[in-house]
C-alpha cells in the first residue's frame, strides 16, 4: 500500500474503530446470542440454532407487539410529519407573537420523555383526570382511556405525536427558511394563489426535509418505549406493548438473553429495510440543491 | 430575423406614481415619490444604494402596499390591486428560478397558472426560446446553468406572459463586466422590439445612460431629477447629480470669498463667478484641459492610463479632481498644473441647497 493511502486509513481509524466497537460488534453479537440459549449459571449458552426463532413464531406477544408497533407507526408517523408541517408554515409567516408560538410548539420536545409520561399520565386519569373532567362536563360518560384495550393504543400514539411533531417541525422550519422570499413574489406575480404555490414550489423543496423526517420518524416509532414503560407496561392485556418493548421485558424482566437476541434482530431487520426502502425509492424524487 | 411577438389587441400600458411614500415606522424608504413612463417607454431608476428604488420597484409590482399615494398602470388605478392583477412581469436581481423545475417549466410556470392550453403555451415557448437562445436548454436545471443563463430564463419567465409592462430589479448586478455589456444591449433592442413599458432599477449609472429613454433619479427616497440621459448629464439640477452621473462624474470645487472675489477653496485664484450665494462649481473632467496658465491651479496626485486617454486625478485646494487627458498625459506626481474650460462647460450650484444657479 502506498503512503497516501496508509495515512488515509490512519486517519479514519479512531471513528471507524469506534463505530465497529460499539455498533458493529454488538450487532454482530446479537446476531450471535440469538441462536443460542440463554447461559444459566457459570455453563457456557449451548448451541439452539433457530429454537429462539420458531419460539418467536409461537409467542403470542411477539406478534401482538408486531401489529401493535404497525399500527403506532402508521398513527404516527403520517400525523406528526403533517402536524410539523403545518405547525412550521404557520410559525414561519409573519405574524405578531411568533416567536412564542415557535417556543410553544418545540416545548414537548425538549422535556423528558419521563416528564411528558406524567404530563399525559393526569390527562389521561380515570375520575379525576383532565380527560375525564372535560368529557363529564360536557355531560359524557367516564371512560377508563389506559385502562381499556380498545383505547390505550391510541392514547399512546396521541402522546408520541404530541412529543414529536414539534421535534420535526424545526426541520421543516429551517427548510422554510432557506427558501428564497423572492421565490414566492415571483409566483405571486404569476398570480399563482397560495395552494398552487404550495404545492409545486414549497412542498418540492422540503421534500429533503420530508426524507430525513421520514426516516426519523420510522425509526422513532420503533424506539420510543419510554412512555409505555411509564404509563402503561405494555397493558392492558399486552394492548400497548412494542416490539423493544417486548424486548425490554423478556431481556430484563424474564433475563431470557437468548430469545432477546433474537427479537432484537428481528427489530433490526425491520428498522434497515425501512431505511433502505425509504432511501432507494424516495431519493429518486427528491431534488437536492 | 423579426419575431412578432405581440398580438395586435394587446394595449401598451403607461405608468403613473402619484406621490407614492413608503415608511416603515419612522424610516422613510420612498418620501413622495412622482413620476410617470409612457407607454412602450424605458424608464431607470437611479440612485446609490438605500435611495429607494428598489422599494419603488415593489411598490409598483404590488409586492409592498405604499404608506400614501397612487399608482396608476394603464390609467387604471392599481395602488392596492395584487400584483397579478396589475398586468406586469418581473425579473429579480436574483433571478428568482424555481430550482427544481427545469428551465421550460420555469418559463410556462405563470402560463401554467393562467390555464393556457398546452399547445399554445407550446407555441409561446418556442418563440421565447428562440428569442433568447434557450432552445438547447430547456431541460436543464437552474443549477447546471451559468449566471447568463439564468439570466436569460429569468427574461424568458417575464416576457413570455406577454405583459405590456415589464419590471427589473437590478438583473444584471451578478453577471461579470462583460456579460453585462451584452445583456445591456440585449435587453435594450428586446424592449424595443416587443414594445413594453420598461421600468429597470440599478445603481449603475452606466446602465442607465445606455438603456434609458428618461432616468429618475433618486435621492433618500426623493425624486432628484426627471429626464433623459442627456438633460442629467448636460443639465444636471442639482449638485448630487453632477456628481452621479458620468464615467468618472463630474468634478465639484467649492468656491469661497474674504471680501473679495470668490475663490478656488484653498487657493488664491479667482474663479468666474460674481453671485453673492456661496456655491460649488462644476466641470466635467472630459471637458477640463490641462494648460500652461491661466485657469485653475491643481496639483497632480496620480495619472491612471486608460489607452484612449488617461485620467489625471489632482487637487484644487483640498478638493480632488479628474481630468481626462488624450493619450498619454506627461505629468509627475506633485507637479503644479493649470486646468481650464469653455464657459459653456461650467455649472453652478448652491453650496446651501444643491440647487443649479442659473448664469
Amino acid at each position: 500500500m502506498n503512503r497516501p493511502a496508509i495515512t488515509g486509513w490512519l486517519l479514519v481509524l479512531p471513528a471507524a474503530a469506534l463505530l465497529a466497537l460499539f455498533t458493529h460488534w454488538p450487532i454482530v453479537g446479537t446476531v450471535w446470542d440469538s441462536f443460542h440459549a440463554t447461559p444459566k449459571g457459570a455453563n457456557p449458552a449451548p448451541f439452539v440454532g433457530l429454537e429462539n426463532y420458531q419460539v418467536m413464531i409461537a409467542d403470542e406477544v411477539f406478534w401482538k407487539s408486531l401489529w401493535n408497533n404497525l399500527w403506532f407507526a402508521l398513527g404516527t408517523i403520517p400525523i406528526s410529519i403533517a402536524l410539523a408541517l403545518v405547525m412550521a408554515l404557520w410559525v414561519n409567516s409573519a405574524m405578531r407573537g411568533r416567536t412564542w408560538l415557535r417556543v410553544a410548539f418545540f416545548t414537548p420536545t425538549v422535556l423528558p420523555m419521563i416528564a411528558v409520561a406524567n404530563i399525559w399520565l393526569f390527562f389521561y386519569t380515570p375520575q379525576y383526570g383532565l380527560l375525564e373532567k372535560l368529557t363529564t362536563g360536557l355531560g359524557f360518560g367516564t371512560h377508563n382511556w389506559l385502562g381499556t384495550e380498545s383505547t390505550a393504543l391510541a392514547c399512546m400514539i396521541v402522546v408520541a405525536i404530541w412529543k414529536e411533531a414539534g421535534f420535526f417541525m424545526i426541520f421543516y422550519l429551517a427548510a422554510l427558511q432557506s427558501i428564497p422570499p423572492s421565490l414566492a413574489e415571483a409566483a405571486a406575480l404569476e398570480g399563482a394563489p397560495r395552494g398552487y404555490y404550495l404545492r409545486r414550489i414549497v412542498l418540492p423543496l422540503l421534500m429533503p426535509t420530508t426524507l430525513f423526517v421520514l426516516v426519523n420518524a420510522v425509526i422513532n416509532s420503533f424506539r420510543l418505549v419510554d412512555h409505555i414503560v411509564v404509563m402503561t407496561r405494555g397493558g392492558p392485556n399486552n394492548a400497548t406493548s412494542l416490539l423493544l418493548f417486548h424486548v425490554y421485558q423478556v431481556g430484563f424482566s424474564f433475563w431470557d438473553t437468548g430469545y432477546a437476541a433474537a427479537l432484537t434482530v428481528v427489530l433490526l431487520a425491520i428498522l434497515a429495510l425501512a431505511a433502505i426502502g425509504q432511501f432507494v425509492f424516495l431519493d429518486r424524487k427528491v431534488h437536492y440543491q | 430575423m423579426t419575431v412578432t411577438f405581440r398580438s395586435p389587441r394587446q394595449p401598451v400600458s403607461s405608468i403613473r406614481l402619484e406621490s407614492v411614500a413608503k415608511h416603515w415606522e419612522t424610516a422613510r424608504a420612498v418620501d413622495g415619490v412622482s413620476f410617470s413612463a409612457e407607454a412602450g417607454e424605458f424608464v431607470v431608476l437611479l440612485g446609490p444604494s438605500g435611495c429607494g428604488k428598489s422599494t419603488t420597484l415593489r411598490l409598483i409590482a404590488g409586492l409592498d402596499t405604499p404608506t400614501a399615494g397612487r399608482i396608476l398602470i394603464a390609467d387604471r388605478d392599481v395602488t392596492h390591486a395584487p400584483p397579478a392583477e396589475r398586468g406586469i412581469a418581473m425579473v429579480f436581481q436574483s433571478y428568482a428560478l424555481f430550482p427544481h423545475l427545469t428551465v421550460e417549466e420555469n418559463i410556462v410556470f405563470g402560463l401554467k397558472v393562467r390555464k393556457v392550453p398546452a399547445a399554445d403555451r407550446a407555441r409561446r415557448l418556442a418563440k421565447v426560446a428562440e428569442l433568447l437562445g434557450l432552445a438547447a436548454l430547456l431541460q436543464r436545471k437552474p443549477s447546471q446553468l451559468s449566471g447568463g443563463q439564468q439570466q436569460r430564463v429569468a427574461l424568458g419567465r417575464a416576457i413570455i406572459a406577454e405583459q405590456p409592462v415589464c419590471l427589473m430589479d437590478e438583473p444584471l448586478s451578478n453577471l461579470d463586466a462583460q456579460l453585462r455589456g451584452e445583456m445591456r444591449r440585449e435587453i435594450r433592442s428586446l424592449q424595443q422590439r416587443l414594445g413594453i413599458t420598461m421600468v429597470y432599477v440599478t445603481h449603475d449609472q452606466t446602465e442607465a445612460m445606455t438603456m434609458a429613454d428618461r432616468v429618475v433619479l433618486l435621492k433618500d427616497g426623493r425624486v432628484e431629477q426627471v429626464g433623459s440621459p442627456d438633460e442629467l448629464y448636460n443639465t444636471p439640477r442639482t449638485a448630487f447629480t453632477a456628481g452621479f452621473i458620468g464615467a468618472p462624474p463630474m468634478n465639484l470645487v467649492p468656491l469661497e470669498n474674504a471680501g473679495g472675489p470668490w475663490r478656488y477653496a484653498g487657493t488664491d485664484a479667482n474663479a468666474p463667478y460674481a453671485g453673492t450665494e456661496a456655491a460649488t462649481l462644476g466641470v466635467r473632467p472630459e471637458d477640463m484641459d490641462v494648460a500652461t496658465e491661466g485657469g485653475m491651479p491643481a496639483v497632480v496626485d496620480s495619472v491612471e492610463y486608460l489607452g484612449a486617454d488617461s485620467l489625471v486625478a489632482a487637487k484644487v485646494g483640498a478638493a480632488p479632481i479628474l481630468v481626462r487627458v488624450a493619450r498619454h498625459a506627461p505629468f509627475a506626481t506633485g507637479e503644479r498644473i493649470r486646468v481650464t474650460w469653455k464657459p459653456q462647460h461650467q455649472h453652478l450650484f448652491s453650496t446651501r441647497t444643491g440647487e443649479r444657479i442659473s448664469a
